[in-house]
C-alpha cells in the first residue's frame, strides 16, 4: 500500500500539518485510493513543513510546504502516484539543503514514526545498546572519553570525564538524569530529536547507565513541550513492554529505569543543580558547587546530568565506534553540532554540520538570509545568554574555541538572525529583563542588577547623563559577572556587551 | 470559577495517589490539580503539605516559584504569546501590543469576561517559524496580528467584539 507521512512535530502541526493530515485522508477516500498515513516526526528543514512524502515501494518523494488548500490541487495532479506539482520536490534525501548535511544525531530523523520501535531497529537502533551490554563499565566510559564528546547543553564539558567521576564514585544508587529542560530561545534540536527519534535518547540513556552503575533515569523535560511529551510517554511506555527497558535490559539481566518528569516554566531549570533540586520536588534554587553532581547529585547520590543531545549521540558513539565521531569536527570540538537557525530567516531548521564550518555557510547558504528579504544586520549565537555578532564576525568557525575568542558560545547551538529594522538597544534592556524574569533569586548582582541595568539603559535611551550611565551600566555588568553563583547572572552581560560593543548607534 | 472544598479535596486526593504521595514528583501533583481544577487553590496546600510530609511554606514556595502554576483562576482560553529573542526578530513585540489592544489586558492579565488570559512565554521550540503563539496545547507559527483575530475567532460569540 502506499505510504503518505505527515509530520508530528510541533513546528509542522504549527503550519497546519495535523489539518493537512486530515484533508489527504478525507481526499484519498473521496477518490476510494487505500493509503496508508503515518505519522513521522521532521526532518528539520522547517521552512518546508508541512513537508509531505509519499512511499509507494520505489522510493519516496517529498511535496513541501502542503498547505490544506493544497490537498485537492495535489490529488488532481495525481498525487499520491507519481505527479508533476509546484510543490514536488522529488527525493527528500536529495534536496540540497538536507543532502549538504552531515546528519549523523538527526540520521534518522523524519524517516519514520517516532513511536514505532521496529522502524527504529529497522534504522539501525539499539546497535549501540547492544554492543554496551556485553562491554565492561569501563570500557563504554573509555569509548566515550576516546569520542572526544562534549556536552551539548551549553558548557561543553568533556562527557566521558563526566562518567569517569560517576563511575568511580560508589553508591547503592546512582542515576543518570537527562536535561530536556531546551530553555534558550532559538533553540529546538532537543525537541526535534524527541518528537522524531526518542528511541536514540532512551538508548542513550541507558548507555549511561550501564557505563555508570545507575539503573535509574528521568527525564527532565520542559513542559512548554507538550508533543514531545507525547511522544516521549509513547515510547517510554513501549521500551517498558517491550524489554528494551525495565528490569532485564534486551534479556541481559541488566536493570534500567526511566521516568518522564515535566518542569514548570522555569528557566533556570535548566541549570543543572536547579533541575536537581525541581526533580526533587522544590524550588529550582542553584545549588553551590562542589559537590559536583556527579559526586552527589539527585537524592545526594552520583548523577550523570547529561543534555538530551549528548545522550542521544552516546548511541551512535557505541554503534559506529568512537573513531568514527572523533574523526568529524576540528580541534577539540568533534564530531557534529546542529546548528538551529531561527528568528528573521528564509530558510530555517535544523542544520547538522561538522564543527568548524565558518557561522556564514549557516546563515547563508543553508539560512538563504532573512525571511523579510532585508540585509541581515545582527546574530545572536548560543541562546540569550549569547552574544550579538556583528558582520564582521560571521566567517568566525562553528567550534568552541574559535567561538570563545571571539568572546561568543556557541551553547546549544541556537542561531537567531534580525535584520536590520531590529533595535539592539532594546535587545540589550531585553536581556537584562530577561534575567530579572528568569533569575532564581540566590544572588543580588542577578536579581537585583538585572533591574538596575533595565533602568539604567533606559537612562542611557533617554540621553540624559550618557557618560554616567555608561560608567554604571559597565559597573553593573562587572559585579554581575563577579558575584554570580551560575551563568544566568554570570552571562547576562555578554549580550548587553556585545550589543553595546557592535552596535553602539542604537543607544542613543 | 472557584472550586468547591470537596472539588479541591478530591483533585488532591487524586494526584497524591496518581503519584504515590511522592515528594520528589511535587510539580507532577501540582500540574495534575491545575489541568483538574484549572489552577491550585489555598486550600490545596495544606493536605499537600500533610500527605507529602513538607512544610506549607515549602508548597507555597514551589507554586509561586513556577511560572506554571497559578493560584487565581484563569480565564476559560489561556493564551502564550513568545516573547523570547527567535519571536522578537519576526514582530513578536507589535503582535504583543496588538493582542493586548485588541483583549483589552495586560499580559498576566484575564479579560473581564473571564474568556481569556494572556501570558508571556520565553520560547516554545518554535524558532524557525515565528512568531510564536500557544493556545490550550497547541501551538500556531508565523503569527501575524490578522491571524490572531482569526485564532481567537472560534472562542467568542458570533458578531461579538471582545472587551
Ligand atoms: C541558566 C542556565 C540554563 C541552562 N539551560 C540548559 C538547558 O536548557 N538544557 C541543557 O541541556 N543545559 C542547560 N544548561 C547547562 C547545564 O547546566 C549543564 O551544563 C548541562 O545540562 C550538562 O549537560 P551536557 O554536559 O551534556 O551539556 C543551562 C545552564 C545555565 C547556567
Ligand atoms: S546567578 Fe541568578 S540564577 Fe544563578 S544562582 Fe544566582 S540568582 Fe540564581
Amino acid at each position: 500500500m502506499i505510504r503518505v507521512f505527515v509530520p508530528r512535530d510541533t513546528t509542522a502541526a504549527a503550519l497546519g500539518a495535523d489539518a493537512v493530515a486530515a484533508a489527504i485522508l478525507g481526499e484519498a477516500a473521496r477518490c476510494g485510493l487505500a493509503i496508508e498515513l503515518v505519522r513521522n516526526g521532521s526532518r528539520g528543514a522547517c521552512w518546508l513543513e508541512p513537508l509531505v512524502e509519499v512511499d509507494d515501494g520505489h522510493g519516496r518523494r517529498a511535496f513541501g510546504p502542503v498547505s490544506v488548500d493544497d490537498v485537492p490541487d495535489l490529488f488532481v495532479a495525481g498525487f499520491p502516484g507519481r505527479c508533476d506539482h509546484p510543490l514536488a520536490l522529488g527525493d527528500p534525501a536529495e534536496i540540497p539543503w538536507l543532502a549538504r548535511q552531515h546528519r549523523l544525531t538527526f540520521a534518522r530523523a523524519g524517516l519514520a514514526d517516532p513511536v514505532s520501535l521496529d522502524d527504529y531497529q529497522a534504522l539501525g537502533g539499539l546497535a549501540g545498546l547492544r554492543k554496551a551490554l556485553v562491554m565492561e563499565p569501563q570500557a563504554i566510559v573509555d569509548a566515550v572519553k576516546a569520542s572526544g564528546l562534549r556536552g551539548r547543553g551549553g558548557a561543553a564539558f568533556p562527557t566521558g570525564i563526566k562518567w569517569q567521576t560517576v563511575h568511580d564514585t560508589p553508591a547503592e544508587q546512582k542515576y543518570i538524569a537527562c536535561n530536556a529542560d531546551e530553555g534558550d530561545s532559538g533553540t529546538f534540536a532537543d525537541r526535534l530529536l524527541m518528537e522524531a527519534d526518542p528511541y536514540q535518547l532512551i538508548e542513550g540513556m541507558a548507555i549511561a547507565g550501564l557505563a555508570v552503575g545507575a539503573t535509574q533515569g528521568f527525564i527532565y523535560l520542559r513542559s512548554e513541550y507538550p508533543r514531545a511529551r507525547d511522544t516521549l510517554e509513547q515510547a517510554i511506555a513501549h521500551a517498558g513492554r517491550t524489554g528494551v527497558l525495565g528490569d532485564d535490559i534486551l534479556g541481559s539481566g541488566r536493570a534500567f529505569h526511566l521516568e518522564l518528569r515535566l518542569g514548570a516554566n522555569a528557566y533556570i531549570c535548566g541549570e543543572e543543580t536547579s533541575m536537581l533540586e525541581s526533580l526533587e520536588g522544590k524550588r529550582g534554587l542553584v545549588r553551590f558547587k562542589p559537590p559536583l553532581p556527579a559526586i552527589e547529585g539527585l537524592h545526594g547520590q552520583p548523577t550523570v546530568i547529561n543534555n538530551v543531545l549528548s545522550l542521544a549521540a552516546a548511541s551512535s558513539i557505541l554503534a559506529d565506534g568512537p573513531e568514527a565521531y572523533a574523526a568529524l569536527g576540528s580541534g577539540r570540538s568533534k564530531g557534529t553540532l546542529t546548528v538551529q537557525l531561527g528568528g528573521n530567516v528564509k530558510r530555517g531548521g535544523l542544520v547538522e554540520l561538522p564543527f568548524g564550518t565558518p557561522l556564514r555557510t549557516a546563515l547563508e547558504d543553508y539560512g538563504g538570509g532573512t525571511a523579510s528579504g532585508r540585509p541581515l544586520r545582527a546574530v545572536q549565537v548560543g541562546g540569550p545568554l549569547g552574544t550579538y555578532l556583528p558582520e564582521a564576525l560571521w566567517d568566525t568557525p562553528l567550534d568552541y574555541e574559535a567561538f570563545a575568542e571571539v568572546g561568543g558560545m556557541l551553547g546549544h547551538g541556537g542561531v537567531v538572525l534580525f535584520d536590520d529594522t531590529v533595535d539592539m538597544g532594546h535587545m540589550a534592556r531585553f536581556a537584562m529583563e530577561f534575567c530579572a524574569v528568569e533569575s532564581c533569586g540566590k544572588c543580588t548582582p542577578c536579581r537585583v542588577g538585572s533591574v538596575r541595568g533595565m533602568e539604567v539603559i533606559d537612562r542611557l535611551r533617554a540621553g540624559d547623563d550618557r557618560e554616567g550611565a555608561l560608567a554604571l551600566l559597565e559597573e553593573l555588568c562587572e559585579t554581575m559577572e563577579d558575584g554570580s553563583l551560575c551563568a544566568m547572572g554570570g552571562l547576562t552581560p555578554k549580550p548587553v556587551r556585545s550589543a553595546l560593543e557592535h552596535f553602539p548607534e542604537d543607544f542613543c | 470559577m472557584t472550586p468547591g472544598p470537596e472539588a479541591t479535596e478530591s483533585a488532591v486526593r487524586d494526584a497524591l495517589d496518581a503519584h504515590e504521595a511522592r515528594a520528589d514528583a511535587l510539580l507532577e501533583i501540582l500540574h495534575q490539580v491545575q489541568d483538574t481544577l484549572g489552577h491550585i487553590p489555598r486550600e490545596a496546600v495544606p493536605p499537600l503539605a500533610r500527605a507529602l510530609n513538607r512544610s506549607r511554606a515549602e508548597i507555597q514556595g514551589v507554586i509561586g516559584f513556577y511560572h506554571d502554576f497559578r493560584q487565581e483562576p484563569a480565564g476559560a482560553t489561556v493564551i502564550h504569546l513568545c516573547r523570547a529573542e527567535a519571536c522578537q526578530a519576526m514582530g513578536a513585540g507589535a503582535l504583543e501590543r496588538h493582542a493586548c489592544e485588541r483583549l483589552g489586558i495586560g499580559l498576566h492579565e484575564t479579560t473581564p469576561d473571564g474568556r481569556f488570559t494572556l501570558e508571556p512565554v520565553y520560547c516554545l521550540g518554535n524558532c524557525a517559524c515565528t512568531p510564536s503563539v500557544r493556545i490550550g496545547d497547541t501551538v500556531y507559527a508565523r503569527v501575524t496580528p490578522e491571524r490572531f483575530d482569526a485564532l481567537i475567532d472560534p472562542y467568542l460569540d458570533p458578531g461579538e467584539e471582545p472587551a
